[in-house]
């Protein structure tokens, strides 16, 4: 379930912080100034109030819209809640990194992208992005592991990952330690293999790169 | 219900919501300032050139960045009443109570971190200089007082500054061991009012706040220590 939440915060999150990394970097004022709002109060508030404010803050409003459509009774599973919460911390460091890695890719590829008669949306897919993935992945690789550390906080709402289940256990055998402890390896062991990925990822991201040696 | 009303219903609270930010405070500032007491040996030791001194210090800053705060709380305030023989010691009326228990935990999981920002400072300390240093005759043990500490420390000092920033909001889990801190305050009130969106938004702002004024705090420390002016030469 850990993984599960991971993963799609990491999906989601990914997405908006290419959309917050690409109002960032905009020409225009608004869009900027909504990245920069984006950023600076995601980030100022700890993930732990995230979490418990979009499971227990938006009970009204999703009740809200449930009624609407007919459903009173809507509400946000512990899994989306978290999943959105999750995300929006994520996609706040990495509109961050990508805007880094957006300034990183020479203007004059755009321009030679316009050049050739591609619309922008083309440009962005086909030039920018897979340069993208290649500059921003290991600040995306250290917030992944971040995140990762962040979904115990999900088992505040219920959600029944790694963190619940070993509270769980731990309340019933009456042995918290070794149940903590337990969890505290299956963490341990989740961050080793995601580094090993990480670094496979990197080796084939930069074929064909000299690495700069100092 | 109104503005008038909500900022009436939240000017009720102000006192416990002023309590709670002291008690966040307190916990952050002592943890950041222990941790950063004990972060110096471990960093040192983490940066020496024989594996056997790197390899304690390595692991214990492996566990505590690799686990989450809140399961390190959970281990060390649920986890230690485990044992018998810790339950029966002297320290057990030291070691029951949430605040001593957050403390602890939050200094060694900060320490960790210190620790690595410590090591990164210290190894980017330019070779020359500590040649440089020897080569003066100062001793190994100078060079370090008077060389490398003081440029890792004005190096080290934003990426501190932010830790400390990450403490604060990591810190926000510890209302689980019925701390009350800000979000303790909040989850109580919470459970008073039922005014879910509210107080959740007021958490968040005075989380903001605080940010905000450490950022700035940051800054002029790092002014007053010419951060700047040691990166130039660089």
């Amino acid at each position: 379930m850990t993984i599960r939440l991971s993963l799609a915060s990491l999906a989601l999150g990914l997405l908006f912080g290419l959309l917050g990394a690409s109002a960032k970097v905009s020409d225009k004022r608004v869009p900027r100034l909504l990245g920069g709002f984006y950023t600076s109060v995601v980030r100022g508030v700890p993930e732990t109030v995230w979490v418990l404010m979009m499971y227990f803050g938006t009970v009204s409003a999703m009740n809200a819209i449930g009624a609407w459509f007919g459903n009173p009774q809507l509400s946000l599973s512990p899994f989306v809640a978290g999943t959105f919460a999750l995300a929006l911390c994520f996609g706040a460091y990495a509109t961050e990194v990508f805007r880094g890695a957006l300034l990183a890719i020479p203007k004059g590829q755009k321009e030679a992208g316009q050049a050739l008669g591609m619309s922008n949306l083309r440009i962005f897919w086909r030039i920018t992005l897979p340069q993208l993935w290649r500059v921003a992945l290991p600040g995306l690789g250290n917030l992944y592991l971040i995140m990762l550390k962040d979904t115990a906080l999900v088992s505040l709402i219920t959600l029944e990952e790694i963190m619940r289940k070993a509270q769980t256990a731990a309340n019933a055998t009456k042995e918290p330690f070794t149940f903590y402890l337990l969890a505290a390896l299956i963490y341990l062991f989740l961050t080793v293999f995601i580094m090993g990925a990480l670094h496979w990822f990197e080796r084939r991201a930069n074929r064909g790169f000299v690495r700069t040696e100092l | 219900m109104t503005w008038a009303e909500r900022w009436a219903t939240i000017e009720r609270f102000l006192p416990q919501l002023w309590d709670g930010t002291l008690v966040t405070l307190q916990l952050v500032g002592l943890a950041v300032l222990i941790g950063l007491f004990f972060a110096i040996p471990l960093g040192l030791a983490r940066a020496s050139r024989h594996w056997y001194v790197r390899a304690l210090p390595y692991s214990y800053i492996f566990f505590f960045r690799g686990t989450p705060l809140l399961l390190q709380l959970f281990l060390v305030y649920y986890g230690i009443s485990q044992f018998e023989v810790v339950r029966k010691s002297f320290l057990w009326p030291y070691l029951r109570e949430p605040y001593r228990c957050a403390l602890i935990t939050m200094t060694m999981h900060t320490s960790a971190y210190i620790a690595e920002i410590l090591r990164g400072a210290i190894q980017a300390v330019p070779p020359g200089e500590v040649e440089a240093a020897r080569a003066l005759g100062m001793s190994r043990r100078q060079a370090l007082q008077y060389i490398i500490l003081p440029r890792a420390i004005r190096i080290g000092l934003p990426a501190y500054g932010n830790e400390v920033i990450l403490m604060l909001k990591a810190s926000a889990v510890v209302y689980t061991i019925t701390m009350m801190d800000i979000m303790g305050v909040i989850r109580t009130i919470n459970s008073r009012t039922y005014q879910y969106e509210l107080f959740f938004f007021v958490a968040g702002v005075m989380y903001l706040i605080i940010t905000l004024v450490f950022t700035q705090l940051f800054r002029l420390v790092e002014r007053w220590l010419k951060v700047d002016a040691s990166r130039q030469q660089r």
